[in-house]
């Protein structure tokens, strides 16, 4: 399955892990990803803060340059959330407001370059995996299974939210990598606070608020019994491992739970060396609870057979009949 | 005083236009900001409204009586993490997020934000895309704390330390090939955006 790929500026370093791990797999799933040639940064969430028009035209050159070298597909992918959802949003915005149309691509034939809004698919990293390579093809290449391992997943924002072109089961309790996560022989955790931000940027120009917003999602995965955090953005990663050290210290608490790129386990399962998938790098170590990851499926636990409701358990309502 | 540009598919901005109609006209695509009801679901979705001189319910009543300078003035846009749970939790589909961001641009260029650290931040990170084409962690997370938190960085080295022996942070940003077509690109939007 071949498709263009816009690797971002964090993928390239403070996400590095998770750009080995995702190139450590994509043979096993049969993904063919092309580099956007000369791709510029997307503008994260400031470009748009202080140019309003002129974001979308960053954004615009991306978006140019990829269609200018789509050749048998006319899917761009990204693995980071920001990344994504600029790239989706300008070429949203273009289609639905003819003046933007015309103003970036007035901006970049001033650089030889223009955009038809919707001659590309801006999608997900993780939605390419779930829905075009699938459950079971994935399933089919796990080797060493996440037997035992609980995980909470961890979708944060801006993948499945505003969600621009409906791509996803629900914008606040999507399932698509709990389903990910078990074909890989993991169990997953109820983590009702899944899509729940991570403080973005705050973590640099107001700390006390992302604190805050960190805690509550670190505490919410320890207290649901996970051995790691899982997701798939950069900004998650870093703000829920590297500042959960700063969190910890303004608290002063001693939460140590690992936050983990869906890839890394992935490639894991598919029993590749976590040297390889970048697993070390993390500032709260994963290895201790990789290490309990067992060889066997734990036992079933019986489902309990359901009670049928009886009238003292609810309040006194009236009766029909 | 300088007025963001008018891009969207609403009619351009006409003279005697309300502050209402301005922000609307500055906001790229359909922003439907005329369209609240002032039901306040945006204000309780939002992780950092706590925190918000204004919640987005009460800015946006403020935007329809025209109180400029107040609403430029808020914090709120700048407390704004994007999450967007306002933008899908809206009944009435606002795209609240992206009327934010229109705010922080009109407040930069009318000068009126208070806290000068958040528009700082954004203009030093646009400074390093201007420059190179892409992000540098290293010189914008340095640049920005000598300037607004030079106590903390002592505290800060550790984890950048520990960038960069995980190999996570560079030494020294990098730049695309192709950065003066993207010099020219980014200089004709802005000057379509402040003709237009």
């Amino acid at each position: 399955m071949k498709m263009l790929f816009y690797p971002g500026c964090s993928m390239q370093r403070t996400a590095r892990p998770y750009l080995d791990s995702l190139l450590a797999i994509r043979e096993a799933i049969g993904l063919e990803l092309e580099d956007v040639s000369d791709w510029n940064c997307c503008g994260a969430t400031e470009y748009m803060s202080v140019h309003r028009i002129a974001a979308h035209a960053l954004v615009g050159r991306n978006l140019a340059l990829a269609s200018r070298q789509a050749e048998g597909t006319d899917t761009l992918t990204a693995g980071c959330s920001a990344c994504y959802l600029n790239l989706a949003k300008t070429d949203q915005q273009m289609r639905e407001d003819p003046r933007l149309r015309t103003t970036v691509n007035e901006a970049l034939a001033a650089g030889g370059l223009s955009y038809e809004p919707g001659s590309l698919k801006v999608r997900h990293l993780l939605d390419v995996v779930c829905n075009d390579v699938g459950y079971e093809a994935v399933k089919a290449q796990v080797v060493r299974p996440l037997y035992g391992l609980k995980l909470a997943p961890y979708y944060g924002c801006q993948v499945v939210r505003p969600d621009p072109d409906s791509r996803w089961d629900d914008r606040e309790q999507p399932v698509a990598m709990d389903r990910l996560l078990r074909a890989l022989g993991a169990e997953v955790v109820d983590y009702t606070l899944k899509t729940q931000c991570c403080g973005g940027h705050m973590t640099v120009i107001g700390p006390e608020i992302a604190y805050g917003l960190i805690r509550r999602l670190v505490h919410g995965a320890a207290a649901a019994g996970a051995d790691a955090i899982v997701t798939l953005c950069p900004m998650c990663q870093l703000n829920l491992d590297a500042y959960q050290v700063e969190m910890n210290k303004f608290f002063k608490t001693d939460y140590a739970v690992p936050v983990l790129y869906f890839t890394q386990l992935m490639g894991l399962a598919f029993g590749r060396s976590p040297a390889e998938l970048g697993i070390g790098k993390e500032f709260i170590a994963a290895a201790p609870a990789l290490a309990r990851i067992q060889d066997e499926p734990p036992p079933a636990v019986e489902a309990k057979k359901k009670r049928r409701p009886r009238a003292e358990d609810g309040l006194p309502m009236p009766r029909m009949g | 005083m300088s007025v963001a540009p008018p891009v969207s598919a609403a009619d351009s901005v006409p003279a005697g236009a309300t502050f209402l109609q301005e922000v609307m006209a500055a906001t790229p695509g359909k922003s439907r900001l005329n369209m609240c009801i002032q039901c306040g679901t945006c204000g309780g979705s939002c992780p950092s409204g706590p925190e918000m001189e204004h919640t987005p319910r009460r800015l946006f009543a403020m935007i329809k009586e025209g109180l400029r300078d107040q609403v430029l003035r808020s914090n709120a846009p700048w407390l704004c993490v994007s999450c967007y749970f306002c933008t899908v939790r809206c009944p009435q589909q606002i795209h609240i997020t992206d009327v934010m961001y229109t705010l922080k641009g009109m407040a930069i260029n009318a000068k009126l934000y208070r806290d000068h650290s958040p528009p700082d931040f954004s203009k030093t990170f646009v400074d390093y895309v201007e420059h190179y084409g892409r992000s540098f962690e290293l010189g914008l997370a340095t640049r920005f704390n000598l300037r607004h938190h030079p106590l903390s960085l002592p505290n800060m080295a550790p984890m950048g330390l520990g960038m960069l022996k995980r190999g996570r942070m560079d030494l020294v940003p990098h730049r695309i090939d192709g950065m003066a077509q993207l010099t020219r690109i980014l200089e004709r939007a802005k000057a379509l955006e402040a003709t237009s």
